[in-house]
């Protein structure tokens, strides 16, 4: 067990490793990082300055070692635009970010696992062909393009919610179901091949036999179990969420991360987007991390694999 | 299962699988709907100059947020109306398709051809190749599709050639992975332990006997990618970091029509968005019916 974690570990630290070398290699490749570090508009004067004061002319291999060294002490920049620490602008935007994800996570669970489980126990019937449009429209509809017909419908027609901004539960609802449409379609789909796995298993046979109202059987037995893959996506898909809402916090004015991610490109706020991608792989290299080691406890198989 | 009449239960889904089949198209039949649709956008792309009624990028400030033709107000000379330039939708949808298409199929096909050879050195070669290129699909996977183009669009400049390139740089580690288990398995066939016996070189054997046999699900993959990479460049452009305007790109004519959303002026916002869910929801439709049909080993995807 213990092999293996600090194999996962070793290989988690490799990712990020790797991760850092990307960004780091294509900042410096495709064009002078200079350009990227002064504010727009800068003079050859001002340029120079910043070539000196960041150390850009120095061997490549020292440059990575100082990236390195500060990012290992979480110093991600200045950011140019609010004047403030990198990582204490991402701290402050994180709240409502995580608070869009939850909302929107539990939109996709109450969404997905009803349908997912209706179209498992009518497999091929009415519902399941509706369940089956419902996920193809989910992975197909852009989720910023739902957003802005929902704008239509409820805030200009309508008047019902709020087109933009934050601070009242009305505020969340749209953008958290734009944000969580996309994760119901993937979410139903698990539970449905799920759900079919567990009705086809002994034990559910089992209770069957025993007389067990269907119901109960469908409820107790099967969708417990169904559900262990499905909330490990959903855990992963959390993390996702914080870092794929850019464009729905966008469209909906929603003071978050993605909302901080567009405030950087408009801008012209590098180290912000810099930050904010590494912040990102960092958290779905650990999320990976956690999930692989959850399931060796649960699952002595997976530990000994190799 | 439930007591009240199965077999009404039975016929009802059985009308709605055929009705579902027709109308949409999957399983086995060929999905005709969405080559259809994808046909008539590709002529719509190919042929805009012909097409469109006007010039995609120049407007008339006078003939600002003009409703369709069908709604009070609206012209028969801008049948879709107009944007906040005054620019004719029409035509900005059709040469949109064109611009649509051209990156998404050069994306997907630059982003296939890197993906596929190295899927196929990795697979093949093993060792410490196999460990570098699949510990660099890892760190690669684990960033976030869309934060990731976005870095790269802030780093190189928006164009729609960049564009391009970009979306190549974030999708390939897709096609390295199928394509390196398959590689995988086949080098443990006969053909190919025959082809070292009789003395090819790794090259000879990687290109002539490896290659041909990995192209099947390069294809079906590449057709299941065209939907995401379509969605990342529309956002891209939505942002600002895609293709820059005028260039009429659907994303782009979406982050227009906000300016006059909460004036109700539906049609920016409804119409390139429908657009793109047709070129996505076919492409989406046709990419599955290719995995089945042609790649059972991707039918698990």
């Amino acid at each position: 067990m213990k092999r293996f974690i600090v194999k996962r570990l070793g290989f988690a630290v490799i990712s990020l490793f790797l991760l850092s070398l990307t960004i780091f290699v294509f900042v410096r490749v495709t064009g002078d990082p200079a350009v990227l570090l002064v504010e727009p508009g800068a003079s050859a004067a001002d340029l120079e300055a910043i070539r000196q004061q960041f150390g850009l002319d120095r061997p490549l291999w020292v440059q990575y070692g100082s990236f390195l060294a500060h990012l290992a002490r979480g110093d991600l920049g200045q950011s140019f635009y609010y004047k403030t620490d990198v990582f204490e602008l991402y701290l402050s935007r994180l709240p409502s970010s995580l608070l869009l994800a939850a909302v929107a996570m539990t939109f996709s669970l109450v969404i997905g696992i009803p349908t997912g489980v209706v179209a498992a126990v009518r497999v091929n019937g009415w519902w399941d062909s509706a369940g089956k449009v419902f996920a193809l429209l989910g992975l197909s509809l852009p989720s910023f393009w739902v957003g802005l017909l929902m704008i239509l419908f409820f805030s200009v027609y309508l008047g019902w919610l709020p087109s933009s901004g934050s601070g009242t539960v009305w505020h969340v609802l749209m953008p958290a179901f734009a944000l969580g449409w996309y994760f119901a379609a993937a979410h139903m789909r698990l539970t449905r091949s799920s759900m079919l796995e567990v009705l086809g298993s002994e034990y559910v046979k089992l209770a069957r036999l025993k007389g067990l109202p269907e119901a109960l059987v469908i409820a107790k037995h099967a969708l417990k179990n169904a559900l262990i893959p499905v909330l490990t996506l959903a855990g992963i898909n959390l993390v996702l969420m914080i870092n794929v809402a850019v464009v729905v916090e966008t469209v909906f004015a929603w003071p978050g991360i993605g909302r901080l991610l567009y405030e950087g490109i408009a801008f012209r706020d590098f180290p912000v987007v810099q930050a904010i991608v590494l912040l990102g792989g960092a958290m779905i290299v650990a999320v990976n991390l956690v999930v692989d080691v959850l399931y060796a406890v649960i699952d002595p198989r997976i530990r000994y694999e190799r | 299962m439930n007591g009240s009449g199965p077999a009404a239960g039975s016929s009802r889904a059985a009308a709605l699988t055929l009705a579902w089949r027709f109308a949409s198209f999957r399983s086995e039949g060929f999905p005709v709907l969405p080559v259809l649709i994808l046909g008539v956008l590709v002529l719509v792309a190919v042929f805009a100059n012909v097409l469109a009624p006007h010039d995609p990028e120049v407007g008339a400030l006078g003939d600002r947020f003009r409703p369709p033709a069908w709604q009070e107000g609206g012209t028969r000379d801008h049948l879709l109306g107009t944007d906040h330039l005054g620019r004719d939708v029409l035509s900005r949808l059709v040469f949109g398709a064109r611009v649509s298409l051209v990156v998404g199929f050069m994306a997907v096909i630059f982003a296939g051809i890197l993906g596929t050879a190295l899927g196929i050195l990795s697979g093949y070669l093993g060792g410490w190749v196999d460990q570098v290129i699949m510990r660099v699909t890892d760190a690669w996977l684990a960033l976030p599709a869309l934060t990731f183009a976005i870095f790269l669009a802030a780093i190189v400049g928006p164009s729609a050639m960049n564009i391009v390139i970009i979306l190549a740089a974030v999708y390939w580690t897709r096609y390295a992975r199928v394509i390196r288990g398959e590689v995988l398995s086949l080098k443990e066939r006969d053909f190919v332990r025959l082809a070292i016996v009789a003395g090819c070189s790794k090259r000879t054997i990687m290109r002539r006997h490896i290659l041909p046999n990995v192209v099947n699900s390069g294809i079906v993959l590449a057709t299941l990618m065209l939907g995401v990479v379509i969605v990342t460049e529309a956002s891209l452009s939505f942002l600002g970091v895609g293709v820059p305007p005028p260039k009429p790109a659907w994303g782009l004519m979406l982050a227009d029509g906000k300016k006059g959303l909460m004036a109700g002026y539906w049609w920016l916002t409804v119409l390139p968005g429908t657009c793109i869910m047709l070129l996505v929801l076919s492409a989406n439709l046709l990419g599955d019916w290719l995995r089945v049909k042609f790649d059972p080993q991707l039918r698990q995807l």
